[in-house]
């Protein structure tokens, strides 16, 4: 148990709590936009990242925040080319991300053991540059959000009606895109590239079950992800487990309860 | 001395609303729309029909501004599209499928929504924008309903809702497309009925897509007043102004509320 006092743990404790208002949110438009692969692309492009980082030596995180930002840019144009069908795009960033990054991998064997730690997460690795980063882009989305709730509702809900309403939705696409790279990359230290998009996408799952309002969902989502990131870190802290899988496990976990509960009050 | 009163509030017979200027657009180079030229002036009713495929959705999605013709002019109350901001005189009721039906919104939420426009950007909802939401609902009668999740409701119930979402702006044109697309021909008649009382006694020009001939043949006529291709306009105009003096929601549209009130006991169907 003297592992929750220590500092790197504490480190992953607070990391932790920010994406988990960060993800959960980011996710919540991007699901019910119909978006929910977009993550997982992003997180398997900024993994490429974090190998060449590697390669390079140059901070690995910030080189996957580039490339989740540049597959966000190269997402929306085949978008365009392959207009209806859009979910294409993702298709083909993803494994080119996964591609890129196998190919780096190989390049540069040395790195194997730490590369591990950004597939599956870890709550030992996390420095303070790290948190500083995590925590500043926890502000950005923050503010993006509070600022502008009520056009991404319309732009979520109706994107036809906002546009009408004379709002820059290609703006806004654009801000959700760039906000949901940047919390991805952040939070691919502690859950792990394969399994960050768990924490964007199952909170949104567990609100549709339960929540009635648009404001209800926000609150929900919130308070589920967190509820499974300081759950799934204390777990993995005392049990030397993979932070990123207990994490989503407990994510499921709540979603099945929520599913049964539904259930059993309907009949 | 009621011809006087009529006249004085009577627009001298009447400014345009939308003017389309030889427009064109062509998705893939193949032809959409080809150098359509009409004019929608104030107080019309129009009803756009056409066959799938006959470029019904592109000229409307070009008229509320979401997609750029290829070629040609369009102008909104007299401005050319591209310099035209006052984007919440315009009301805007989507097609029925539109929005997921688990989507987690309230209809309250769903009808405030039609305010945030450009003018909204970085400003807070006031309580005069809940004052409105109150009277948008009361007046399409569904206040009862407001914290239900929108996709709970009947599909007539839906399309009240997303038509007080349209009008809690008080909107001068009102844009529908294709309203009654998946709903029962009973629901169907209800709205109609109260879309034509709308044209009747309230100033607001409509424009309605639609593949239902028979509602625009029963108040529109037989015969369009312009066809492009296999695009037709059906056009009335109204002259009945005598209850739309005051342009503030509750008294404009408190006689909606008497009819969607009979329409309860009336129309089975329409509000189940």
């Amino acid at each position: 148990m003297e592992i929750v006092t220590s500092e790197f743990f504490q480190r992953a404790l607070i990391g932790g709590l920010l994406i988990g208002v960060t993800a959960p949110l980011m996710g919540l438009f991007l699901v019910l936009r119909r978006l929910s692969m977009i993550g997982d692309t992003l997180a398997h492009v900024s993994i490429a990242g974090v190998a060449l980082g590697f390669l390079i030596g140059v901070y690995p995180i910030g080189v996957g925040l580039v490339f989740a930002l540049a597959a966000t840019f190269a997402i929306e144009k085949l978008r365009k080319a392959y207009k209806t069908y859009a979910e294409l795009s993702i298709a083909i960033i993803m494994s080119g991300g996964v591609a890129l990054a196998s190919l780096l991998f190989t390049l540069g064997k040395g790195f194997n053991v730490s590369v591990n730690s950004y597939l599956f997460g870890s709550i030992y690795t996390l420095d303070d540059i790290d948190l500083l980063l995590i925590g500043i882009v926890t502000v950005i989305v923050l503010i993006a959000v509070i600022l502008h709730a009520k056009e991404l509702f319309l732009l979520t809900f109706d994107e036809d009606a906002a546009a009408v309403s004379g709002l820059p939705t290609k703006y806004f696409n654009m801000m959700i895109s760039i906000l949901t790279a940047l919390v991805i990359s952040v939070s691919i230290k502690i859950v792990g590239a394969l399994l960050v998009s768990a924490l964007l996408t199952i909170p949104t799952a567990c609100s549709l079950v339960i929540a009635r309002s648009f404001r209800q969902s926000i609150v929900t989502v919130v308070i589920i992800a967190e509820l499974a990131v300081v759950g799934g870190l204390l777990i993995a802290g005392v049990w030397n487990l993979a932070p990123g899988g207990t994490i989503v496990l407990l994510l499921i976990a709540v979603l099945l309860l929520l599913l049964t509960f539904r259930r059993n009050l309907r009949t | 001395m009621a011809t006087e009163f009529k006249q004085i509030y009577q627009p001298i017979c009447h400014q345009n609303i939308i003017e389309l200027i030889d427009v064109s657009f062509a998705y893939q180079q193949k032809p959409v729309v080809e150098h359509i030229n009409f004019g929608i002036q104030e107080r019309d009713f129009v009803g756009l029909i056409g066959s799938n495929g006959a470029g019904k959705t592109t000229l409307l999605r070009m008229i509320v501004g979401l997609i750029k013709p290829d070629s040609g002019t369009i102008k909104l109350f007299g401005q050319p599209i591209g310099e035209f901001r006052e984007w919440n005189r315009i009301g805007y009721v989507p097609q029925k499928n539109a929005f997921n039906p688990l989507f987690p919104a309230t209809v309250r939420e769903v009808v405030l929504s039609g305010l945030y426009g450009r003018g909204k950007l970085f400003r807070r909802i006031t309580k005069a924008d809940q004052l409105k939401c109150e009277e948008a609902l009361h007046a399409m009668n569904i206040e009862d309903l407001s914290g239900k999740r929108i996709g709970q409701l009947s599909g007539g119930q839906q399309q009240r809702a997303f038509l007080a979402r349209a009008l809690i702006n008080n909107p001068a044109l009102l844009i529908l497309d294709e309203p009654t697309v998946g709903i029962d021909v009973e629901t169907q008649q209800g709205f109609f009925h109260l879309i034509k009382h709308m044209h009747q006694h309230h100033n607001i020009t409509f424009l309605m897509v639609s593949h239902d001939m028979d509602m625009i043949r029963s108040y529109i006529g037989e015969e369009p007043k312009s066809e492009c291709g296999k695009l037709k306009f059906f056009v009335k105009h109204s002259h009945d102004l005598e209850d739309c003096v005051e342009t503030n929601l509750t008294h404009g549209l408190t006689g909606l509320r008497q009819l969607t009130a009979e329409e309860k006991v009336g129309v089975a169907g329409w509000k189940s």
